[in-house]
Formats: structure tokens, sequence, C-alpha cells
């Protein structure tokens, strides 16, 4: 009886514990959700998009630069992680997967997928932005790229490791060479696999302000030339969040609202793919 | 009364410097059925996919010896693509590839370029025929492959085999992943497809070999033991331990 009663007690306590643990750490995501949301979505108007930065004090200031910028600055930035991602991840899952370096490369890329962002940005800044002279969105671009390539090229990895070998070799067996048997099989049966990779790695690096400090920087004004420095809502929320005036500390609510809703569907959306395919 | 499409000479294999497979010698005769069984491990698996290369997948891989088809040895020649349209094959597992119904049957049609819509059409109607499949799934041919059953599936695959009209079809085990029902359906379609092509099966099911082959080749320890007319093997075989194996005295 007493053996039962103690054990009892320490479920007890086991269970309180970790409910308490829950909720702080609750607490916490739900009051930055909550207090993102409430000042953000005052600060959305039309005028948040469709203009750009106002003088302080002149009203109607907005931060369409930065939308687009941060656009360009992602988009470009897929196009050159995304490759360089997706086809490594093929190698290392398909020609190389009895390669000893095969395995090294892998681990250093689970390694440099929590690599610190801030370093990837002092290395673009010495490799593009000194030889340059001048910040730009290209450097950016390449500074979220090689955040990029790691997750992408893991993930793939593993995706494509996930499709079984005979269906590799029943079409073998139909005559097809193995470029083929990768384009028409395995990347067919590993879409929604590969897709949600690129999708969580581009939220990954869309919140990402350590790397474009250092690259892309700032600029309060609309360009759509990637040579020159570009402006982003992460590095716009840096500067504004920490200047002295009321209407920037506005804008920076607003583009925190936009970046966490943009974050939020990618990974619902990442999810949802990573449910459908288990269902398959 | 029938002639021999493939002649089997003096075949060694060595997987890196294990030779698996012993001097091996056997006819397999066109328009037949022809059941290679042994216990695990004999090396019947092995056997079967030297004829269509797919050791060369792998590396430290060897063969000596020949296997003639038409006259043209198969472990010498260069066109693997040609090869594999000659030489077709089914797994173990179905391996419906993620792609439509119809699609799966057109694979093997467009690794060879024949892309004219009206012909590819014809040949996966003709195809899907000769499989048994046609009628369960001519209303749905661009669902996904993946959503057939697991007979289906496997006939599925025949399908996508007999499309590019090979010489002979390698079947490894074909049934072992079905249940009864869809065995018997695999089974029946097989006695019927060598009208049109030639069998050569790996089983692991002794009375699967006794109804649909017409020739025996029973393989223990990566040598041929003993190859004869089916009937011969299972009523009276030559070799003491082909008696034993069929009699269920050990393996």
């Amino acid at each position: 009886m007493r053996i039962e009663k103690k054990r009892k007690i320490k479920n007890y306590i086991a269970l309180s514990l970790a409910t308490l643990t829950a909720i702080i750490g609750l607490f916490w995501l739900v009051f930055i959700l909550t207090s993102i949301l409430i000042k953000g979505l005052s600060a959305i108007n039309l005028s948040l998009f469709l203009n750009d930065p106002a003088p302080p004090g002149i009203p109607g200031g907005g931060l369409r630069c930065a939308f687009i910028g941060q656009l360009i600055i992602t988009i470009l930035a897929c196009i050159i992680g995304v490759p360089i991602g997706v086809l490594g991840g093929t190698f290392l899952a398909e020609y190389g997967r009895n390669n000893k370096l095969s395995g090294l490369v892998s681990a250093l890329a689970d390694m440099m997928t929590s690599f610190p962002s801030i370093v990837v940005g002092v290395f673009v800044y010495t490799l593009v932005v000194r030889p340059m002279g001048h910040f730009s969105g290209y450097a950016g671009a390449l500074a979220l790229a090689i955040i990029m390539i790691p997750i992408i090229l893991r993930t793939t990895e593993e995706t494509l490791k996930l499709i079984p070998w005979e269906l590799r070799e029943a079409a073998f067996a139909l005559g097809a060479p193995y470029y083929l048997v990768i384009k028409d099989v395995v990347y067919r049966g590993a879409a929604t696999g590969l897709f949600t990779g690129i999708m969580l790695s581009i939220a990954r690096v869309a919140v990402e302000t350590a790397p474009l400090l250092f690259t892309s920087f700032n600029n309060s004004f609309l360009t759509l030339n990637p040579n020159q420095p570009m402006p982003s809502l992460t590095v716009t929320i840096y500067q504004y969040a920490m200047g002295p005036y009321p209407d920037w500390h506005r804008l920076a609510w607003g583009a925190s609202f936009v970046i966490v809703i943009f974050v939020l569907l990618f990974n619902i959306a990442g999810r949802f793919f990573i449910k459908k395919r288990l269902k398959k | 009364m029938s002639d021999v499409l493939i002649e089997v000479k003096h075949l060694n294999f060595y997987y890196g410097s294990v030779k698996v497979l012993k001097d091996i010698n056997l006819n397999v005769e066109k328009n037949n059925i022809t059941a290679l069984i042994g216990p695990s491990g004999c090396g019947k698996t092995t056997f079967l996919r030297c004829f269509n290369r797919m050791h060369d997948l792998y590396k430290g891989n060897r063969y000596e010896g020949e296997i003639l088809l038409n006259g043209e040895n198969l472990l010498k020649t260069q066109d693997l693509i040609a090869l594999r349209s000659k030489v077709g094959m089914v797994f173990q597992k179905p391996t419906p590839f993620p792609m439509s119904i119809f699609d799966n049957v057109a694979y093997g049609l467009k690794l060879k370029g024949i892309k004219k819509k009206s012909e590819v059409e014809d040949i996966v109607e003709r195809s899907l025929m000769q499989a048994a499949l046609w009628d369960e799934v001519k209303d749905k041919l661009s669902s996904p492959a993946t959503s057939l059953s697991g007979g289906q599936q496997q006939r599925l695959v025949i399908a996508r085999a007999l499309a590019v009209e090979p010489d002979i079809i390698l079947f490894d085990e074909p049934t072992s992943a079905l249940d009864p029902i869809a065995t018997a359906k695999i089974e029946e379609l097989l006695t019927h497809l060598k009208d049109i092509t030639t069998i050569l099966i790996v089983t692991h099911n002794m009375q699967q070999a006794a109804r649909v082959s017409e020739y025996t080749a029973f393989m223990f320890q990566g040598e041929l033991i003993e190859f004869d007319r089916t009937e011969k093997i299972f009523t009276n075989p030559r070799e003491e331990l082909t008696e034993k194996y069929i009699t269920g005295r050990f393996g």
C-alpha cells in the first residue's frame, strides 16, 4: 500500500512539473505572437505596402521598398540555392551513395544547418562586398543561399533515400539510364518531399537578419537593381525598432506581423505536404 | 517441337572474389515457362539477374561464360538499354512507378523513342489486355498506379514489361508478396503469356513451379543440380538431392 501511495505522489509531482514547464514555454510563445498580432495588425494598412518610407513626422510612410527588396533577395537566393541543394542532395543519395566522401559531406551539411548565420554574413562580406566596394542585393542573396543549401541538400538526400531501391532497379530493368531513372521515377516519387524541403528552407532564410546586415544592408528607396544596397524586412525591422520615432516603431510592428504570418503559412504548408506524403 | 531461345554455357559469376554461380549450362526453350527452384541462397535469383545484367549496377561483380540470345552473348553486349528491352523483368514486390497507370505502361515505349500518340495508346491497351488488367483499369488510366491493389500492381508491372515486346521476361518470385487469389490470377496469366513470350521464373513455391512450368531447374549452392522437364523433376528426378528437396526433406 505504502509503495503505491509513494508512486502516486511521484506521479503527481512529475505531472505537475511537466505541465508547469509546458505552460511557461507556451506563455512566451503566445505572448510574443499576440503582441505582434495586436500591435502589428494596427499598423497594417494599404500605405504600408504601397508607399516608401516617409521622413519621420510625415504620415503615410510605408515599407514598399522593403517588401520588394525582400522578395527579390529571396527569389535570387532560391535561384542560387535550390538547384545546388537539390542536385547536391541527389548526388549524395544516388551517384555517391556508397562514397565515403558523401557521408562526410552529409555530416558537414548537418553542422552547417545550425551554423551561426552572422558568420555567413561576415563570410560573404569579405568575399563579395569588400571586393565590390559596396553592399548589394546580390551579396544578400548569396548569403541566404549559403544558408539554404545545406537544408535543401539534407532534405533532398533523406527524401530520395526513402524511395525504395527496387523501384530504381525496375526502371533500370526497362532499360532506363540512371539520369532518367532519377528524373522520371525518383524525383516524381519524392516530389512532395523535395518541395517541402525547399519551402521550409525559404521560411528559414526569410527571417534572417544578421547575414543581410553585412551584405545587402539597407536602403530607404525602392530599387529593383540587386547590384545596389537593398532593403529587406528583417533589417528594416532591426533599424526601425531601434530608432527613436513612434512612426518607425509602428512600421516595424507591421513588418514583423507580415513576416510572422508568412513563416507561419510556409510552415503550415510544409507540414501539410509532409502529411500528404506520409499518407501515400 | 520447340526452339531454344537462350543458351547458357559455362556461366560463372563472382561477387568480388566469391564464386556464387558455378559452371551453369542450360537451355531456355522458346514460348515455354522455365522455373528455377532451390533453397534460399542457392543462387537462383543471382542467376536470373545475369540475363538482364542487373549485376552491372553494382561494383565488383564479374561474369564468365556465355548467355546466348539469338547467337549474341548477353554478357558481352555493350548496349544494356537494347538488351533490357529484349529481356524484361518483374520483381518480387510490385514496382509501379509514381505516375499514372497509362504512363507506367508507356514508360518503356518512351525509352525506346516511340512517341506517336495513337501507336502508344494502342500498345498500352494491348499490353494491359495481355496482362488481364484492361477491364479493371480502362476507365481510370490516368489514376496513379499506386491506387491499385497489390495483385493489380503486379499485373500492371507485367503489362509494362510486355509493352516493349521482350523476347523473354524474368520473374523473380512474382507472387511471394501477394495473397492466394492474386497469386492464382498471376499464375493463370503466366500460362497464357507463354504464347507471346518466354518466361524464366524464380520461385520459392515448389507447387507453383509444378503448376505453371514446362521445365524446371533445381539449384543448390550455386550449382545447377538438375534440369529437365517439370514432370520428370517432380515425379522421377535423376538426382537424389533433387528428390530430397522436392519431398521437403531439406531447404
